[in-house]
């Protein structure tokens, strides 16, 4: 695979023309600024800048305890934030050698899971606004904001939660809690089927996203993409299946794998990966065990020297945290691999020769979030 | 008429109240200058109205309430956006063709006018029976894109350019199928003046008439007539997640009230034209031998029955608006080029046939 050096000129040539999409614009869902060569309607090349909202927080990290650095973490994939702090505290947890009781396992699982169901609805609201339908926007959020509800009852916040700590949860479920997640799953599962009515039928949606922005197998896996973008790829990359943590071993769900690579494939396995969310959560909802809902930790965390490494499955793919340690209660080196950097890697390939209105298809269903690429 | 004065004597009396006073030069120039100014105020009361409708529309498919703070159940909202816009400055940016840039929005506006005076609203209430009215209206409409073009080039602006590029392409495929599909009842009906294509509707509307030519040529109507209003699912020529705008980006202030302005105008128009042309005017809803229904629908005043059968077209038009994705310009083009323009052809030779045998009712 060949990689392009050649940055694309700031002047239009005869036939060509080159624009800037963003770092404002509607459908960039950020400030990401892409530099596109187009020729009338047709992408010939596509260049992604980023650091527009480049914080750092790796480098923060350093000067800050382990149990500071995870509420950082809530900052990079906000819509993801609990599958961060999880990275974050199990690798903390693999460190110490903490065991992490049963209780809070299942309480992480749960929560996890809520917060892929509300990623998976924003994205698929934003996916039809995207591409120019309003309404499913409105219809995703109804979902979202419930499950937003459950979350500040138990978290206190709606969306940078930092819920999950080193040794298990922050402090215990509310009493509500499980009522009203039960009445959100029965809701949500007559309500899916008005999402496949809105959009998955829909023809004009299907024609804008079947066949277009194909991304190959073996190209996904140059670029390192993971998450659903692979997995419509054909690519099995599920950690929650390949490296289980939290308890998912013992728990009956599908990794949704299919092959064809396109636009809308990556879309069908969003949707089905909410019903898979939904089937996790129907299992753990009445099988919370009792118990402590945290482990003694210290409350200065020093990690042995060494080099340590864990990933999740957070909505978007596989989260990475890498941590170097000499033993003090900073981490020597923190370094995040997020799966949207990489899977943003895909654009400027699989939306070459299309055209404009299919740029910001694919980069929905892409479902890039901009803090998580810059960090 | 069912109402004691119809419109018709109410005109005749303002006549005859001029003529008493003026000499008949000024009481053209007057009634002109009256006229002129009901046509503004009707179409700004309409938009009001529509932009009103879209929101409650929009509001109640999307599990909201629309606006609901500015007056009851906010129905002043529009009003205070208007001030809004009024209040605000008119921007041109750098590079931009000055003269180009502020005449554009004044062409759509105008554009739009022109196309309202053939209108049969009511019995009596027409400002210029027009013997090629139809015609005259899909003729003068199609100047529209010309303001657009203007916009999208004198911008500056890159996205104003392709939004330019893709609503001329659009609307120039468009008017093939939308004056095609009218011409379908023109040939039934055998005339283009809109008083007589009212007329022609006293015993049944067209669309039932008509047999399936004219339910086919109703459908490509209101395809194709929501393609040349550039709205969704064919809105890419505003596109806002795109184009950001695409040719209005760069417009501010009252020069973009005029765009939308003509947006909505556009829509009454060809909501007006649907309703005249299929919907049977403001002749009421009659089936044929159930006499006291008939006499019944009779009560209701013309006017009503036009500006309802109007609603009914403008709630389809905003109904797609809220529910489809928007497509893409090749799909646009396909559609209308290998779909649309080859069945309306068929349809008009199926139309043709069915009149000369003298099968429709």
């Amino acid at each position: 695979m060949e990689i392009p050096k050649q940055l694309i000129p700031l002047e239009d040539t005869p036939g060509e023309f080159v624009i800037n999409v963003g770092p404002q614009h509607p459908s960039t869902h950020g400030v990401l600024h892409l530099r596109i060569k187009l020729d009338g309607e047709k992408i010939l090349e596509i260049e992604p800048h980023l650091g527009y909202i480049h914080r750092g927080i790796e480098k923060i990290s350093e000067s800050l305890g382990y149990r500071q650095s995870i509420y950082l973490t809530s900052r990079m994939d906000y819509l993801s934030a609990h599958m961060n702090n999880q990275a974050c505290s199990l690798l903390v947890e693999k460190g110490l050698q903490i065991e992490v009781p049963d209780r809070a396992k299942a309480i992480r699982i749960l929560m996890v899971e809520l917060q892929r169901l509300a990623s998976h609805q924003l994205w698929w609201g934003s996916a039809g606004l995207d591409m120019g339908a309003v309404s499913p926007f409105f219809f995703a959020f109804r979902e979202r904001e419930q499950i937003l509800e459950i979350f500040e009852e138990t978290c206190g916040t709606r969306l940078t939660m930092n819920y999950i700590t080193p040794g298990g949860v922050m402090n215990d479920l509310h009493p509500d809690f499980v009522k009203k997640v039960k009445a959100l799953i029965k809701q949500f599962k007559v309500n899916i089927h008005e999402y496949d009515k809105l959009l998955t039928g829909n023809i004009i949606f299907q024609k804008r996203t079947q066949n277009v922005g194909f991304l190959p197998r073996d190209l996904a896996i140059s670029l390192g993409a993971s998450g659903p973008v692979a997995r419509a790829s054909g690519i099995s990359c599920d950690i929650r299946k390949l490296h289980p943590y939290d308890g998912y071993e013992k728990l009956d769900f599908s990794e949704i794998v299919m092959d064809k690579g396109d636009s809308f494939t990556r879309y069908l396995v969003r949707i089905e990966e909410m019903k898979q969310s939904m089937h996790i959560i129907d299992q753990l909802i009445d099988n919370i065990p009792e118990g402590d809902y945290r482990a003694r930790v210290k409350g200065i965390i020093r990690l042995p020297e060494g080099e340590y490494y864990q990933r999740v499955e957070t909505a978007r793919g596989e989260l990475g945290v890498f941590v170097v340690s000499d033993g003090n209660k900073t981490p020597y080196r923190i370094k995040y691999r997020t799966p949207n950097f990489s899977n943003l890697g895909a654009l400027q390939y699989i939306a070459k020769d299309s055209k404009i209105g299919d740029l910001v298809a694919i980069m929905a269903t892409l479902d890039l979030i901009i803090p998580d690429i810059d960090r | 008429m069912i109402l004691m004065i119809g419109f018709k004597d109410i005109t005749l009396w303002i006549h005859q109240m001029l003529s008493g006073y003026l000499n008949p030069g000024w009481v053209v120039a007057s009634e002109a200058l009256l006229v002129g100014l009901a046509m503004i105020l009707l179409v700004v009361i309409m938009a009001v109205a529509m932009i009103y409708m879209e929101r409650k529309v929009a509001g109640f498919m999307q599990l909201r309430l629309g606006p609901m703070r500015v007056g009851l159940w906010g129905s002043m909202q529009a009003f205070a956006d208007v001030l809004k816009l009024l209040l605000k400055e008119c921007l041109t940016p750098n590079g931009a063709d000055k003269l180009l840039f502020s005449l554009a929005p004044f062409v759509v506006l105008t554009v739009s006018f022109l196309a309202l005076a053939p209108f049969s609203f009511a019995p009596g209430l027409q400002l210029w029976d027009l013997n090629i009215g139809v015609l005259y209206i899909s003729a003068v409409s199609s100047i529209g894109v010309i303001g657009i073009l203007m916009a999208g080039w004198s911008s500056n602006n890159k996205y104003s350019l392709l939004g330019g590029m893709r609503s001329g392409a659009q609307i120039v495929s468009y008017e093939l199928s939308a004056g095609l599909s009218i011409i379908a009842i023109v040939i039934m009906c055998g005339s283009l003046s809109i008083h007589d294509i009212i007329l022609s509707q006293s015993d049944g509307w067209w669309i039932f008439k008509g047999h399936l030519p004219a339910m086919f040529a109703f459908v490509v109507f209101v395809i194709a007539s929501t393609a040349e209003l550039n709205r969704a699912p064919f809105d890419l020529a505003e596109a806002e997640q795109e184009l950001t705008a695409g040719f209005h980006t760069e417009y501010s202030g009252m020069q973009f009230a005029m765009f939308f302005l003509a947006e909505y105008t556009n829509m009454f128009i060809v909501s007006m034209v649907g309703t005249t042309v299929f919907l049977g005017g403001w002749m009421p809803f009659h089936i044929v031998g159930f006499e006291a229904f008939n006499h019944l629908m009779d009560y209701v005043p013309s006017f009503i029955w036009f500006f309802g059968k109007t609603f009914f077209i403008l709630f389809l038009i905003m109904w797609f608006r809220w529910t489809f994705p928007r497509m893409r310009i090749d799909q646009l083009l396909k559609l209308e080029w290998k779909y649309l323009l080859p069945l309306s052809i068929i349809n008009i030779v199926i139309a043709a046939f069915i009149t000369i045998m003298g099968w429709h009712f």
